[in-house]
């Protein structure tokens, strides 16, 4: 199996503060892999790393293309679709230009109106509140309008900063029923953080945990889900 | 009933220009959510390069064409070396680099061109079309020219995706990135189309108040008003806004308490009605969340 | 980074340093005894414009930097001030110094009033609110209805004072220790209000209205009186500025003066007490200094033309906040925490 992105010594700072310490990690094409880990163990900042969001070290390498020194919204363009932490919602534009957004980056405007289709597909609801500001949606409608967005880039991989942040449990197993569904059709690879880890390690198949900065340890998600002492340490259930 | 109308339509005229010079404050709130202090200043400059243009023998409607080219350069070039690195400042720290660009194009325009008052040409035709007196070929040219600039800035930033990923660019930088949006260029080019906008303003005041360093200082705070009035992030509103603020102040300054105070009661209104309608007549009251 | 600034300026070694700073500013006129110039009262006079625009600064920043209010108007308290103490003086024959109570509680109210529309309006339109009253009040001032009080266009002349008790000071000398004494009282009354809970209440409101509302703070209540406090500073510096300048008139309180506030309070440094004063030192030097600078690269590179002042001016605005965006006192404190933090290591 290939992998679609591969991570040597990442380091990531804020400011003179270091946040992450010599990461290596691997994404396999077409799989999911998860980072867990408790609050501030620094998963989200491995994901603003990855999109050079912030001031970092090493190298990353995306389908045999460095990406390590490219500006954020290159590292876009070549097919990195980053769902931020708190949705990254345009308020003030309506779900319809959100969404509209993609055909600013893409050249193929036939494909990219396909994709609209296909948004609409996944999320129906969405196409109730076309015309809608995307502010007044409501917590589980701005999720889908940010999972939306990041599939209109008709991305290969996709970086979901913790998609079940805030949400209601209902909402939150139907946002990941589609996960991974986009994930077995559209074949989108993919890389989320999570709290809820029992959640992300029934959609991942590949695992790894993360405390204070550093990789503690990692594996295919059965590992982590049948050894007790290691769930109980790290992810506290 | 005639002097009412006159009045009404010498506050269009006015309205006309306030519409004009928001319409630059907008462009550059719309496409960087700052509101340009030296827009005035920057219009005025560019007014001046249309002048010795004009002098040097060219066409008017050539260095008609050029200003708005080397304005459009300009502000291009302005964001692009002198606001580039302060990016991530702070918001005040902005207004202060504004109130510097100010004092910088007015005191150049000063020493390169001197503080006489110049006569500047209108590309219409003298007289008036109704034979009272009542308005003339250039207020209507001015109002013209305005109608069609917001009619293509509407279709640009509602039907374009250009225009739409600058909007997004000023609303959510981080986001706009995150869609692959270029946003530092489309902040330059946000500050070019403002100040493009600002040359054809100011070569559209210039024959009527006549062309010094000073001209836009006045009407750069009625154009203010015009697009808080409207609705600062709403172009359309911004022209009605202008218009509003043009013949209140002509009205206020005949009818109520003549013309020493007629400024500050205009604003006063124009306060009086944000306090009740905090977004504006036409702006949208964007959703906050805690 | 509120709560970095608030540290900083509430620090041990900030506190020792304000002590040696003012007891400095305190020796400062016995130099002119000790060196007798004629240009020393001159010097004199521009030690009170700096700490009038200190405390001119210092209301805005309670306002703007503490509360995260913008004024682009506070000219307009500045000159009410001025114009209180003048009318007082002239029309009333009251002594200088007994007109500072009435200017605190006139401004004090005056801000307070216009603190209430201000609620309404948010950062863009309460800009332009600000800004109305910049330009509405020397306009007001010019009125025929009020030129009786006010002096019309040509403004009042008012007496300088003599130093009280037979002190040996000049004029100067000794207003320069009125303003001194004024602005140390306002910048300790200002330091306790903020290491408070009203200045942390303050602070809450700037930084999340909404949040602040639901911890129980009555955000209305302290925005008004914050404006009417900051009313009252900038006043309080407005009436210093009539008994040291020793005139007012309507258009020197014009729109430039409320701006030259806002560039004294950002390039000093926003939410940062000893930021005011480097505010109130920078405004003063900058109209000295620019001038000759024109004159200087003149006369060295031979030029043709002036080079404008105003251009210099802005030049030097641009530096400031390339280098130093969150103003010098900001800088300052930037560069402290990264040098102990390099010894640290």
């Amino acid at each position: 199996m290939t992998n679609i992105l591969e991570v040597k010594g990442l380091s990531a700072y804020y400011g003179p503060i270091r946040a992450l310490f010599d990461i290596d990690f691997t994404i396999a094409t077409g799989g999911v892999t998860a980072l867990l880990g408790a609050n501030g163990a620094g998963k989200t900042t491995t994901l603003r790393a990855l999109c050079n969001m912030i001031r970092r070290t090493g190298t990353s390498v995306m389908a045999g293309q460095d990406i390590s020194r490219k500006a954020t919204e290159d590292i876009v363009r070549m097919g990195v679709a980053h769902v931020p932490e708190g949705r990254g919602t345009f308020a003030g534009l309506t779900v319809e230009e959100n969404l509209r957004l993609a055909f600013h980056t893409r050249r193929d405007h036939a494909a990219a109106r396909r994709d609209l289709e296909l948004v609409f597909d996944y999320f129906p609801r969405l196409k109730e509140r076309l015309k809608q500001q995307a502010g007044t949606l409501s917590g589980g409608e701005q999720q889908m309008l940010a999972i939306s967005r990041a599939l209109m880039l008709a991305p290969r991989l996709m970086l979901l900063d913790e998609p079940s942040f805030g949400l209601a449990p209902l909402v939150v197993q139907e946002i990941f029923r589609i996960l991974r569904r986009i994930n077995e059709h559209e074949k989108v690879s993919m890389l989320i953080v999570e709290q809820n880890a029992a959640l992300a390690l029934e959609l991942a198949d590949h695992v790894y945990l993360l405390e204070t900065g550093r990789v503690v340890t990692s594996g295919p998600s059965s590992m982590v889900q049948n050894d007790e002492t290691l769930r109980k340490a790290y992810l506290g259930y | 009933m005639e002097f009412l109308l006159q009045q009404i339509a010498s506050g269009l005229t006015s309205g006309a220009i306030y519409a004009c010079v928001a319409l630059g404050l907008v462009m550059i709130y719309v496409s960087t959510d700052h509101i340009n202090f030296a827009q005035g200043e920057m219009a005025m400059f560019a007014t001046y390069i249309a002048w010795a243009l004009i002098q040097a023998g060219i066409p008017y409607w050539i260095a008609f064409g050029l200003t708005i080219l080397i304005a459009f350069t300009g502000g291009l070039l302005i964001q692009r070396f002198i606001l580039k690195p302060l990016e991530h400042a702070p918001v005040l720290a902005l207004v202060v680099c504004f109130i510097a660009l100010l004092s910088i194009f007015n005191a150049i325009a000063g020493m390169l061109w001197s503080y006489t008052v110049k006569q500047f040409p209108s590309p219409f035709p003298i007289g008036d079309p109704t034979g009272h007196g009542l308005i003339s070929y250039h207020q209507i040219g001015v109002v013209a020219v305005t109608a069609i600039m917001l009619g293509v800035l509407t279709i640009f930033f509602r039907f374009t995706t250009l225009g739409l990923a600058m909007r997004a660019a000023a609303q959510n930088p981080a986001s706009a990135r995150l869609m692959g949006v270029r946003v530092s260029w489309m902040l330059a080019l946000g500050w070019g189309l403002a100040a493009a906008i600002g040359s054809v303003a100011g070569m559209m005041v210039a024959p009527i108040v006549f062309l010094d360093p000073n001209m836009m200082t006045g009407i750069l705070i009625y154009g203010f008003a015009g697009a808080l009035v409207g609705g600062i992030g709403n172009p359309g509103g911004a022209v009605v806004g202008g218009f509003v603020v043009g013949v209140l102040e002509n009205l206020v300054g005949t009818y109520l308490i003549g013309n020493e105070l007629k400024l500050t009661f205009a604003l006063i209104i124009v306060v009086g009605v944000l306090i009740l309608k905090p977004a504006g007549l036409f702006g949208r009251v964007n959703v906050k969340r805690v | 980074m509120a709560a970095i600034t608030n540290s900083w300026a509430t620090r041990r070694g900030i506190g020792a340093l304000a002590i040696l700073f003012w007891l400095a500013m305190a020796a400062l006129p016995l130099l002119g005894k000790i060196y007798p110039s004629e240009s020393f009262d001159y010097y004199m006079f521009m030690g009170q414009s700096m700490m009038v625009y200190a405390i001119a600064v210092l209301g805005l920043n309670l306002l703007t930097g503490f509360n995260g209010q913008i004024s682009l108007g506070h000219g307009a308290f500045f000159a009410l001030g001025a114009y209180v103490t003048a009318i007082l003086m002239n029309d009333g024959n009251w002594p200088y110094w007994t007109t500072l109570p009435v200017v605190a509680i006139v401004c004090f109210g005056a801000g307070f009033l216009f603190g209430f529309p201000a609620l309404k309006l948010e950062s863009h339109y309460l800009a332009l609110a600000t800004f109305t009253l910049a330009i509405a009040v020397p306009q007001i001032l010019k009125h025929k209805a009020i030129a009786g009080w006010t002096g019309g266009v040509a403004g009042l002349v008012l007496e300088k004072p003599d130093a009280p008790f037979g002190l040996p000071l000049s004029p100067d000398q000794w207003l320069f220790y009125f303003c001194l004494i004024v602005a140390m009282v306002l910048f300790w009354a200002a330091f306790n209000m903020l290491r408070g809970r009203s200045g942390r209440a303050m602070m809450a409101i700037r930084d999340h209205g909404m949040a602040a509302g639901t911890m129980g703070i009555d955000t209305s209540l302290y925005k008004t009186i914050t404006f009417g406090i900051s009313a009252l500073y900038t006043g309080l510096a407005g009436a210093l500025s009539a008994i040291t300048v020793a005139y007012v008139a309507p258009d020197s309180f014009a729109l430039p003066l409320s701006i030259a506030f806002l560039v004294g309070l950002v390039v000093g440094g926003i939410s940062s007490l000893s930021g005011c004063l480097i505010g109130g030192i920078f405004l003063v030097l900058v109209q000295n200094w620019s001038q000759s600078l024109s004159d200087w690269m003149k006369s060295t590179f031979d030029l043709r033309y002036d080079v404008p002042s105003w251009a210099i001016y802005g030049v030097l605005l641009l530096l400031l906040m390339y280098v130093m965006p969150t103003g010098v006192a900001g800088g300052c404190g930037r560069l402290y925490r990264f040098i102990t933090q390099r010894r640290a290591r």
